[in-house]
């Protein structure tokens, strides 16, 4: 660099080429968005091509056109006990009540494990042997206590919540910097103010990402008890399918489930800049 | 203020004790961080204490904070106005909430004792336009530059009311120039209320600066040595003052006081 500049005239400075390549055409990150978008699409044009020519096993991949025509299907040629909106909403609402029964006694207790050292001790061990458990395999024991119908179904998913809740609230808060603590303690903040003011705002967004991996979990764990034992819901729907070897559908019940999922992050996101507006936006 | 004890630092001397230290000593299990420090700060004192990082000068602040507790000696410390808090805080490090405003910081210690309503609104108003952060009451900390920050730690504890000023090095971690500006306002401030203040620094400029009275740790054990009367006129303008022969007098005193300590601290490592 120094070299070329040297060499350079004094009348005539060397510039830098790399100024004027940005003006011209698309900016960088439309280009990264246009991209971004299209490749999807392609991907769809090219499976869909593909299953069309007989390249590729139409009972194993329908084509995207006829799972969307199974779509358009499921939303308005059926009766509403059978149409795929009802089966969401079915879903959504199991899944909604277990997550709420899941989380708040697990934000709750969690606090108190990560401002009481004792109660942390005496919890500890009990989160550490149960949380490797993998949750499906108590679904039958808690079918049994349950019974079948909902309940059991809102147990299983708030067990899910509750552990995932329940570990990330516990490290936001014992993450805290003691700091924030001793002032709390010069400024003579009761208990409950503690916890209020310092420990849940403090631990607040460690307590979203448990809240995100608890709802992931939640999706998986309504999924899985609908296949077992229900007689509504897109984890239903899905067996259902499977049962009558209906593929397209299947596949329907995988893009609706995906769909909740997308959505359903989207809602956290929009939920996290509400109440975390002291955050460094990234 | 209470208008009984309103006399300025060299008329309360006499009769208004604030903090009484006794022979102090505090250790973490072997380590011996202080021993026998003797200390009495008298109401409306401006009192620095002077000593290199790792002496124990943040431990005696916590102490008389009580956020820890001494293991010997003993320390007593008057409440004259009960409706008042006894002391408040400035710590070193970044110490406001980052999950709020610069308003709800300031108004911290009033929410906490149940102070709200358009009285305590006004007391932070006024402390916030004090620190010269007006337009940037609805900021959050990470909206906020190192030196702002501090600013809304000094607005904090003013609005609190306290008696006692404690500040553990509030601003080490500031450019010289936001330091000199914020020695300022500080002064400013405090010469309003003339609060008994317990000063933690490691700079002898900054000791001379703001203080009625200097004295200089050694460390391991940290114990008090060379108690020296600060008499600059007040008001004081932080950079005008560096100028004046009496202040070079101090300086050159407590450098030389502290010279000697370093020295006998090496020579003790070179034994050991």
């Amino acid at each position: 660099m120094t070299a070329t500049l040297q060499a350079a005239t004094p009348d005539q400075p060397i510039r830098e080429p790399a100024s004027k390549v940005r003006g011209m055409g698309i900016s960088q990150r439309n280009q990264e968005r246009i991209v971004s978008l299209l490749a999807p699409v392609a991907l769809l044009l090219v499976w869909e091509a593909v299953v069309r020519i007989g390249l590729m096993d139409h009972r194993f991949f329908p084509a995207p056109s006829s799972i969307v025509e199974t779509f358009y299907y499921l939303l308005f040629q059926v009766s509403w006990d059978d149409s795929l909106v009802h089966q969401v909403l079915i879903s959504l609402g199991r899944v909604a009540i277990g997550f709420v029964i899941g989380a708040i006694p697990a934000v709750l207790l969690g606090i108190i494990m990560g401002l009481v050292p004792l109660v942390r001790a005496a919890i500890q061990p009990l989160i550490g042997a149960i949380l490797p458990i993998p949750k499906v395999a108590i679904l039958p024991i808690i079918m049994l206590i349950f019974g079948i119908g909902e309940e059991s179904k809102w147990v299983i998913i708030a067990i899910g919540v509750f552990f995932q809740v329940l570990v990330a609230t516990a490290t936001g808060v014992s993450n805290i910097d003691k700091i924030y603590f001793d002032v709390g303690r010069n400024f003579k903040a009761g208990r409950l103010a503690t916890y209020r003011k310092i420990a849940l705002p403090g631990a607040l967004p460690t307590i979203f990402a448990g809240l995100r991996l608890g709802w992931g979990m939640a999706l998986l764990l309504l999924v899985t008890a609908e296949m077992v034992s229900s007689d509504g819901g897109i984890g239903f729907l899905i067996w259902k399918a499977w049962q009558t070897l209906s593929v397209e559908e299947m596949y329907v019940g995988l893009v609706t489930i995906a769909a909740v999922g997308i959505l359903s992050f989207w809602l956290f996101d929009f939920m996290e800049r509400k109440f975390l507006p002291w955050r460094n936006r990234f | 203020m209470d208008s009984r004890h309103d006399m300025g630092p060299e008329g309360a001397t006499v009769d208004s004790p604030q903090i009484l230290i006794s022979k102090l000593g505090k250790s973490f299990g072997s380590v011996t961080a202080l021993a026998d420090v003797n200390l009495r700060i008298d109401r409306g004192q401006f009192c620095c204490i002077v000593g290199p990082s790792g002496c124990g000068k943040t431990t005696l602040l916590r102490i008389v904070a009580g956020l820890e507790q001494h293991t010997s000696g003993s320390l007593e410390i008057l409440h004259y106005d009960r409706r008042k808090p006894l002391n408040s805080m400035i710590f070193q490090e970044q110490s406001i909430f980052p999950w709020m405003t610069v308003r709800e910081n300031v108004g911290f210690g009033l929410a906490m004792r149940g102070q709200q309503g358009a009285e305590a609104d006004d007391v932070i108003q006024y402390y916030i336009d004090k620190v010269g952060l007006s337009a940037f009451h609805t900021f959050y900390p990470h909206q906020l530059s190192g030196g702002m920050k501090q600013r809304v730690s000094i607005a904090r504890a003013f609005a609190n009311d306290p008696e006692i000023l404690l500040m553990d090095e509030p601003f080490a971690a500031l450019d010289e120039q936001n330091k000199a500006l914020l020695q300022e306002e500080l002064l400013r401030i405090w010469e309003e209320s003339k609060k008994t203040v317990l000063f933690i620094t490691h700079s002898i400029d900054e000791a001379i600066v703001l203080s009625d009275r200097a004295l200089i740790m050694t460390a391991r054990p940290g114990t008090l040595k060379c108690d020296l009367a600060v008499d600059l006129p007040r008001p004081r303008q932080v950079i005008a003052m560096k100028g004046l022969p009496a202040y070079g007098q101090l300086s050159a005193k407590l450098w030389q006081e502290l010279h000697d300590e370093v020295v006998g601290a090496q020579s003790l490592e070179k034994i050991q």
